[in-house]
């Protein structure tokens, strides 16, 4: 195999794989407040057009990652007055985010199908980004992909290392107890649900803006759910989401490159190659219980109710 | 099997109303969750520039006005009444199937091929085999989730998602291969599309000039089915059973895995049947994919979950959801046309409605309680899903 077609792919891999980092990592942290949120689909796609809105109006990549980030919390905002604050059931209310998503982006996007954008420039890095190999791997993308490895070892550490993250994990596995120390469980799982919607959101508009710079109704196209599929791969770690991320924008990438290596695959079965493969990892990692129920919040999906003590 | 005992992330319960509510509110809920869905669509017609009242008048009145409008509704809420009376035996048995759109793809493609095998067939023979092919294709995709939520822990909400983009691939690879049209390739053309199917498996037409076909009926005949099999039948009651309290339900002797894989077989039937009579009752008489699920289905595998859930999980008031979604689908053609208004705003409107529906769980909760506080104390008015894990 050639050097060089290795490269491209591996590049190419780690930007298909990271509007998954954003959407995952952001579900991540709402899951570990113990709440589950199936509208990533949805939010992705407003988030997307929201972006792609702003950018096509503004022209300033920061307008419309903020825009695309703000689209994504709001409809987070709506699913969380729905679960915490009415109490209605999570995966109907994340199902019923989705359908609303789509049809709502759909709607906003209409006028904006036939343009296309500039595209986000790649940002080398002096002097690294001339290291053959990993100059080309590490240092030549583009700036939401550095951000989003920010993002990513702002989670780390906040999960992890931090008395917030400790007092989110704490109430996603056992909100009872962390009310009874007097922290605010519905306060607290607001703010997670709408950071995961904000992540959401920018993982819709690195879609839309940066990765394939145009708009195309339901151009997500089940990211969403794969992105949730990556937080049970996980087991609800940040460092195997981004391997799970970058895994699953190989495969993404690989089904374009099978061809060029003479192997005669008809596209429409290598297209299914990648879903293929998350029922196969899903199958995998949901065998073994045990290690799902040591890692998973113990609290995830369950609603919680405030005065039943 | 100890497969449910272990409490997974993604083992859920519906809250299946066991507990009457006065029937009124049964019925208040979902009809205020429309209106207000309505309300906010008036402000987005606003936003366009339409008048929301004329607008209104004229999507009911297309969709309702007349027998050719009530006709194209009934046609246009085949599937969805099909699809939904499966989710809401999905959903009782505690299983969350988003695979209608590859389970009504999967059934279209196996009953396709049965015509295109024996055209020769008399109607009378062949529309029976069309359908059962339908159902074999569906209940085929929806056991494969099944399985893989009963025997290997996999989330059924994950799994079907995938199956959809799968099955709509191969969808794709078939038309695009084996089963296309000679004449598309002789012509270079090259539409995906089968041949135009026998005439023999062609759904009569009931009503001379319109578009009302033999679906309609087999589609209310299945929906009344799916209410006997849940509440009239032995295989009904340890669905349910198994969507109550899988724990009590191992303990009774009921298996827990074979119910969970038989539910997403029966309702990936019904959404397979779906997906034969859109194939046999169109017009073109032809299997046609535009390269995505929504072209061949018209998103009815997930409108379908709407409509169950509007119908609070039962079969028998799926009918006059699937109606009324259907007939917003006909009224947003007819609201285009005349107003221009995209129909994209319907789609919109029917998440609206779901947002309202799951809303509306609060306040039934809370008359509920309201109901219990003289009966009993605090504690056993903990009615929620929360403790029975």
């Amino acid at each position: 195999m050639d050097g060089d077609i290795l490269i491209q792919i591996l590049v190419a891999s780690i930007a298909a794989g990271t509007p998954f980092v954003y959407a995952a990592l952001g579900e991540l942290v709402t899951e570990k407040s113990g709440v589950l949120n199936l509208g990533v689909e949805g939010m992705m796609l407003v988030g997307a057009i929201s972006g792609f809105i702003a950018m096509a109006k503004s022209g300033s990549l920061l307008v419309a990652v903020l825009c695309g980030m703000t689209a994504g919390a709001l409809m987070a905002l709506i699913f969380a007055v729905l679960t915490l604050t009415l109490m209605a059931n999570q995966v109907a209310s994340g199902l019923a985010l989705t359908i609303f998503g789509v049809g709502l982006s759909a709607f906003l996007g209409l006028k904006y199908t036939s343009i296309a954008l500039p595209g986000v420039p790649e940002l080398h890095i002096p002097f690294l980004s001339d290291i053959p190999v990993a100059g080309q791997l590490l240092f030549s993308h583009d700036i939401l992909i550095y951000s989003s490895l920010v993002l990513f070892g702002f989670i780390s550490w906040f999960l992890y290392k931090s008395k917030a993250g400790l007092i989110l994990r704490g109430i996603g596995e056992a909100p009872k107890s962390a009310h009874a120390l007097g922290y605010n469980v519905i306060g607290i799982r607001y703010l997670a649900v709408l950071f995961g919607g904000a992540m959401a959101g920018l993982g819709g508009v690195y879609l839309s803006v940066a990765y394939t710079p145009m708009w195309v109704e339901g151009m997500v196209a089940g990211r969403g759910w794969v992105a949730l599929a990556l937080v049970v791969f996980a087991s609800w770690r940040p460092l195997r989401v981004m391997a799970g991320a970058y895994l699953f924008g190989g495969i993404t990438i690989a089904q374009f490159h099978i061809q060029g290596f003479g192997i005669e695959i008809p596209s429409q079965l290598l297209s299914m190659l990648p879903y293929i493969a998350t029922i196969i990892v899903l199958v995998l990692i949901s065998r073994d219980q045990k290690s799902i129920r040591l890692n998973s919040p113990a609290s995830l999906g369950l609603t919680y109710h405030p005065n039943n003590q | 099997m100890g497969s449910l005992v272990v409490p997974s992330p993604f083992l859920f319960r519906f809250q299946v109303k066991t507990i009457k509510t006065k029937s009124f509110v049964g019925l208040l809920i979902p009809l205020c969750a429309v209106l207000l869905a309505l309300a906010l669509g008036a402000v987005m017609l606003l936003s366009l520039g339409a008048n929301p009242i004329s607008g209104y008048a004229t999507m009911f009145g297309a969709a309702f006005g007349s027998v050719e409008g009530f006709s194209e509704t009934a046609v246009k809420s085949i599937p969805l009444l099909l699809v939904g009376a499966g989710i809401c035996i999905a959903f009782r048995a505690n299983v969350i199937n988003i695979g209608g759109e590859g389970q009504m793809v999967m059934g279209a493609l196996l009953s396709t091929s049965v015509a295109l095998t024996f055209p020769s067939v008399p109607s009378l023979l062949l529309i029976p085999m069309v359908l059962l092919a339908g159902a074999i294709g569906g209940a085929f995709w929806g056991a494969i989730a099944g399985a893989l939520k009963a025997y290997f822990n996999v989330s059924e909400i994950l799994s079907t998602i995938m199956l959809n983009i799968v099955a709509v691939q191969f969808m794709n690879f078939l038309l695009r291969g084996v089963m296309i049209d000679p004449g598309e390739v002789a012509r270079g053309t090259g539409i995906p599309q089968t041949m135009r199917l026998t005439e023999n498996a062609d759904l009569p037409i009931l009503l001379e000039g319109m578009r009302m076909h033999l679906g309609v009926p087999i589609a209310l005949f299945v929906a009344f089915g799916a209410y006997i099999l849940l509440w009239r039948t032995a295989m009904g009651f340890r669905l349910r059973s198994v969507g109550y309290n899988p724990h009590a339900s191992r303990y009774a002797g009921i298996s827990v895995p074979k119910n969970v894989t038989a539910a997403l077989a029966f309702s990936g039937a019904m959404a397979g049947i779906a997906g034969a009579i859109l194939v046999f009752g169109s017009e073109s008489h032809r299997m046609v994919t535009d390269g995505g699920s929504t072209g061949f289905t018209g998103s009815a595998g997930f409108n379908g979950i709407v409509v169950a859930l509007l119908a609070g999980l039962h079969p028998l008031w799926s009918i006059p959801s699937a109606l009324l979604f259907g007939g917003m689908l006909v009224g947003a053609n007819a609201l285009q046309r005349a107003a221009q208004v995209p129909s994209a705003l319907i789609i919109a409107l029917n998440g609206l409605i779901v947002v309202f529906v799951v809303s509306s769980e609060y306040f039934k909760q809370r008359s509920l309680y309201a109901g219990q506080v003289d009966l009993a104390d605090d504690e056993s008015t903990e009615t929620e899903g929360e403790d029975n894990e």
